[in-house]
């Protein structure tokens, strides 16, 4: 909402409060302004003149030499380049000195030869938003009624001595859409008086009654229906006044008929809406809804079909206008409109809302009516548009209102008790205060002991219950005021949830293995959502009913595409050593199209390629490989205490080298994967070499265990004994370990491999593994004899086992 | 024999002299002292000599030996002391190359902001309540007093999926299903992290996705001057302790009254590029729980009231690290996420 300053001063006293003031007493009170403009954009010394003569340059095509009555200067002579200059016409004269916007200075000079005191300006030079003037106007100079008087100074005619506030309403604050409900709202601020517009209207003795007939069908979407008949009207521009307050508001001005309803609008918050009588037979008017495929032609020249949830004005038959939303052409008001039928209704809310979404029309009258408009204005406003029609436009006003309604509000009387006013606020208001303000908000009230009761004004439809006029009363009695004080008698404990501290656990574990976080969106596209194998049962994805595009329309089910873009984007930015993790949701459902909200998963995973550290000068770079990334989860779970972890060689990971990659294992339950990046996807998504792990978050954080404890020191010593043995290139390590640990029995305590190779020597897919065991008893110091029986036992058993041959 | 034994002892003192490393010097105490040393030699005649000249020589033979041995410990010491010398003129290092790269990874922006966030008021007695990011209509709209035909929900400021579930446009729904949980207990002090969604195109401001933290307390005799304390106390842990806030009325339908939260600049009120010269930033929205809010939830509006307040972790994180666009948030440049590495 733009509200021009010296217009609201019309309605209530602005005197000693700049625009200034007045925007930030608005703001803090809970009116955002969101700006102000300065209608003057920095002009001075323009004058009326009036253009004795215009004759052609000699020396240029293009210009003209004027001469041009300022009144008390004498005659100028001006060069004026602009094509619609002409004898006769009042024009704006920057005189010799003028200042205009951008800080241009006029001086004297000569053009091709011929001196020119001054310039004849356009309305764009006087800095004045043109797109909302005539055509011929913003192509030319901006030429003046002619019955302005020469010599007078611009800025007053043009209404620039003003300025502009612009409103940001909350949805509540419908009222503000109005010049008298912004001025109420001023008045409570500024605990001022407002004074309404007088109406004052002339009936002729000519009757409404037989010429216009109004009936509502449709009583659900529409609960008041008045139309008054102007006859007589002459169309013309309307006074210079009109035209900069409606400048002002952003609307542009048209001719005084329809600058008369867009003013009144303005002015109450009630659209009006102005047929041609003449185009509407026997001036009957039906307020129905349409029928399916029933069509209008609109103020726009564009047919338009309706549905049977539109609600139309009709003569009967046809549409002559789509409530709320635009009029029809056939009803239009002309050039040759001498008689006007003025429409003032009240329409429900949603309806027009509906309506002017599906057909794409929004317009200041469908926003109004969107907001619900209050039922004592829909005559006032009427009555008020007339009497400006027969001021303005020579029209004559038919006696009577033709008028159907449904229903009537009921007067709106909301209860306050004064203790439950000071209890919510923390504040210690007296009655006689909370009186003062809703006096300031002119708003009647009757005291009953503590309790205030308080009649809200029809154009306050936000105010329904007591929490409403505590709000009002906080708002004017003012926020800063209210008392800084600190919850009494809720202490509670303040903690994170184990699993929210594990997370933390998680990031800072991550973070110290020199992993960064990142942070990817949660939608993503068809085209890479299934490259990656799901750690959770198969997935449908799941697709916005209304993506803003392709590439985010479905939600995600796994992260690895999302890492393996951002590897992709930083590679493309020569960040070579990528080492990131990401801990976010991802959307699990079995069903096609969902009817219950999808599995959140809680989902852990990494992204590691490149080298394993930064470059420096002292040691070569090691490139991450798979064995890089295991070792950090194993340091994770050993960090989580999570025991009981294996590794099971997968081949068939979608989108995963089969020969490196694994499925993760706790206490034989799957909770995600290890592995490389397929070749065939790393070309996909344009990266290299890449490893990556996908983790259940939920699952590891089941199984992470708090500290038990600590194991004491070792008093007697340990023995090592070192073994290589050679076998088939098919045996794990983990499957050698096993044999070991079972054979071994009590004495051993920690198996270590120290070396794998394979070598042609050693035979046909054959590989060493060198293992390191080391005993010790923990009751007593262990001897040789003792180990050598334990040792001899494994090797035997290896040999049995995996036809293990031992290496010397 | 004296006469040897005094050639030896000045033969010896001057082969010394002229020793420089520390295995002739080892040598030399085994040519000279060793047991088929050249002093031992010599002393292999004290047989042949008389009862009388026996101690006398003895004696001499002994302070040879001592002469020898000194000489011997003293070039030991000097020679050692020389090599170390050596070794570390060899060993001396550039020490302006750069050290080798132990590498810290970081956490991503907005979760530092969040942790912090939360750690302050954790420090208040609130706890972390988590909800989910696909919602159900109810949760989202209905149950926070925005009903089926409210002008504020309109299918195009939100991701629906189906006509009932949506991605959620506010953590707001965590606060309606925890007081619901709760069944009328109080008091509930919570905080509430997490993504939320809403249909805007990106741009450096807008982002389709971004996190909000909200928090909730409803108790007996909870008031807006408690919210006005509270915010204050968070201003003051989050922008230093010489931060202010301001409230200016607002509308959220939610809550009443309501209010929008500024908090005094990193500039200390001064005025600078961050705060546009106006010394405050637009940091919060908050207000009294809403009674009907409440009243769907379960609790008595008449005997229980309550706050709320709900803050956008990027905004707050683009004011206090001075970020100029949003959508760095979720491009992951590593150049972006590696600046964060600094408490």
């Amino acid at each position: 909402m733009f509200v021009s300053y010296k217009w609201l001063a019309n309605y209530v006293d602005l005197t000693g409060i700049s625009p200034e003031d007045l925007a930030e007493k608005l703001t803090r009170s809970g009116i955002e302004v969101e700006g102000i403009e300065k209608r003057n954009q920095g002009i001075s010394s323009v004058v009326v003149g009036y253009v004795v003569s215009r004759e052609k340059h000699p020396d240029a095509d293009k210009l003209n030499v004027c001469k041009v009555d300022v009144g008390t200067e004498g005659h100028l002579q001006i060069v004026c380049g602009a094509k619609n200059v002409d004898a006769g016409q009042k024009v704006p004269v920057a005189l010799v000195g003028a200042k205009l916007p951008g800080g241009l200075k006029i001086k004297k000079s000569k053009l091709r030869g011929v001196e020119s005191k001054g310039m004849i300006c356009s309305a764009r030079e006087l800095g004045i938003n043109d797109k909302l003037l005539p055509k011929e106007i913003q192509e030319g100079i901006f030429v003046l009624p002619e019955e302005l008087e020469k010599g007078q100074s611009i800025e007053s005619i043009l209404g620039l001595d003003d300025a502009v506030l612009e409103l940001s309403l909350t949805p509540n604050r419908s009222d503000c859409l109005s010049m008298i409900g912004t001025a109420y709202e001023v008045g409570a601020i500024l605990d001022r008086e407002v004074i309404e517009p007088t109406i004052d209207i002339q009936e002729s003795d000519e009757s409404i009654e037989g010429k216009v007939k109004v009936s509502i069908e449709a009583t659900d979407e529409c609960n008041r229906y008045m139309g008054r008949l102007i006859k007589g009207v002459t169309l013309a521009p309307s006074p210079m006044w009109l035209q900069n307050l409606l400048i002002a508001a952003g609307v542009r001005p048209i001719n005084n008929v329809v600058d008369i309803t867009n003013y009144v609008m303005l002015e109450t918050g009630q659209p009006l809406h102005a047929f041609d009588y003449d185009q509407v037979p026997g001036g009957n008017i039906v307020v129905r809804k349409a029928k399916t495929g029933e069509k209008i032609v609109t103020l726009d020249d564009i047919e338009r079909e309706l549905d049977e949830e539109m609600l139309l004005i009709t003569n009967g038959e046809q549409p002559i206008a789509i409530a709320g939303v635009m009029g029809g052409a056939n009803s239009e008001v002309t050039g040759d409109t001498h008689n006007i039928l003025l429409e003032s209704a009240q329409f429900a809310g949603s309806s027009v809302r509906k309506t002017s979404r599906k057909l794409g029309l929004r317009s200041e009258a469908s926003l109004r009516f969107e907001k619900e408009i209050d039922f004592h204005t829909v005559q006032k406003a009427l009555d008020r548009a007339a009497s400006l029609l027969a001021e303005l436009a020579g029209g004559k006003v038919a006696r009577g209102i033709a008028d159907a309604h449904v229903s009537t509000p009921e007067e709106n009387w909301v209860p306050l008790r004064m203790s439950n006013l000071n209890n919510l606020l923390g504040t210690q208001l007296g009655i006689e205060e909370v009186e003062k303000i809703f006096t300031r908000l002119s708003f009647h009230y009757k005291v009953d002991g503590e309790l205030i009761n308080v009649h809200a004004p029809s154009r306050r439809k936000d105010i329904t219950r007591e929490v409403d006029l505590i709000e009002e009363v906080a708002r004017l009695y003012g926020y800063d005021n209210i008392p800084t004080t600190l919850p009494v008698g809720l202490n509670t404990r303040g903690a994170l949830t184990r699993e929210q501290g594990l997370r933390r656990i998680i990031r800072d574990i991550f973070n110290a293995m020199g992993m960064d976080e990142v942070s990817t969106y949660s939608f993503t596209r068809s085209e890479i959502i299934h490259d990656f194998a799901s750690i959770y049962k198969e997935s449908e994805p799941i697709s916005l009913a209304m993506p803003m595009s392709e590439e985010r329309s479905l939600l995600r089910i796994n992260l690895i595409p999302h890492l393996a873009e951002t590897a992709a984007y930083n590679l493309n930015r020569k960040q070579r050593n990528i080492s990131i993790f990401e801990i976010g949701n991802v959307f699990i459902t079995e069903e096609k199209n969902i009817t219950k909200l999808p599995d959140e998963k809680m989902t852990i995973a990494g992204l590691l390629a490149g080298n394993q550290a930064e470059e420096h000068w002292g040691q070569s770079n090691i490139p991450v490989d798979f064995y890089y990334v295991k070792g950090i989860l194993e340091g994770l779970f050993t960090r989580l205490g999570i025991k009981g972890v294996s590794y099971k060689g997968a081949e068939d990971l979608k989108g995963m080298h089969p020969g490196r990659s694994a499925q993760i294992m706790i206490q034989d339950k799957k909770v995600g994967y290890i592995g490389q990046i397929h070749p065939v996807f790393a070309q996909k998504y344009d990266i290299d070499e890449t490893y990556v792990f996908q983790l259940d978050g939920e699952q590891i954080l089941h199984f992470a265990t708090a500290h038990t404890g600590m194991i004491p020191l070792p008093k007697y010593p340990e023995i090592t004994r070192d073994i290589a043995v050679v076998v088939d290139g098919g045996v794990t390590a983990d499957e050698l370990r096993n044999i070991i640990e079972k054979t071994a029995g009590s004495l051993l305590e920690s198996v270590t491999i120290f070396d794998v190779y394979t070598d042609a020597k050693l035979g046909e897919n054959k590989k060493s593994i060198a293992v390191s065991c080391s005993y010790r008893d923990l009751e007593k110091t262990l001897i040789d004899e003792e180990v050598q029986k334990v040792h001899d036992k494994v090797v035997a058993a290896l040999a049995q086992e995996y036809g293990a041959e031992l290496r010397a | 024999m004296r006469e040897r034994l005094e050639q030896l002892n000045k033969e010896a003192l001057e082969e010394l002299c002229h020793i420089g490393n520390s295995q002739l010097v080892q040598d030399l105490r085994v040519k000279y002292l060793g047991k088929k040393g050249r002093l031992t030699e010599i002393l292999r005649g004290m047989g042949k000599l008389s009862a009388e000249e026996r101690p006398i020589i003895g004696q001499l033979a002994n302070t040879v030996r001592e002469n020898i041995e000194q000489k011997l410990e003293e070039v030991k010491v000097a020679i050692e002391k020389k090599e170390i010398e050596a070794k570390l003129q060899r060993e001396s290092l550039d020490v302006t190359l750069p050290g080798r790269p132990i590498q810290v990874g970081n956490r991503h922006p907005l979760t530092l902001v969040i942790e912090q966030i939360e750690d302050v008021f954790l420090g208040m007695g609130f706890t972390v309540a988590e909800g989910f990011e696909v919602e159900q209509d109810y949760y989202n709209f209905e149950a926070l007093n925005l009903p089926k035909d409210h002008p504020a929900r309109d299918m195009q400021d939100s991701f629906y999926i189906t006509e009932e579930i949506l991605m959620r446009t506010h953590t707001s729904p965590v606060q309606a299903r925890t007081m619901e949980k709760m069944e009328g207990e109080v008091p509930v002090k919570i905080i509430c992290p997490g993504r939320v969604y809403r249909r805007d195109n990106d741009d450096a401001t807008h982002s389709h996705v971004f996190t909000q933290i909200e928090g909730l307390m409803v108790g007996e005799n909870v008031r807006m001057s408690d919210l006005k304390g509270v915010l204050l106390e968070f201003a003051q842990q989050m922008f230093g302790e010489n931060a202010g806030i301001r409230l200016r009325p607002s509308f959220f339908p939610f809550t009443e009254p309501s209010a929008e939260v500024d908090v005094t600049c990193m500039c200390g009120g001064e005025g600078c590029k961050i705060c546009k010269n106006t010394g405050w930033i637009e940091v919060l929205g908050s207000g009294m729980v809403h009674p009907r809010v409440l009243e769907m939830a379960g609790y008595d509006s008449e005997k229980y009231t309550g706050f709320a307040f709900g803050l956008g972790v990027e905004r707050i994180a683009m004011k206090k690290y001075d970020i100029d666009d949003i959508r760095q948030f979720y491009t992951n440049d590593l150049r972006f996420l590696k600046q964060f590495n600094r408490v």
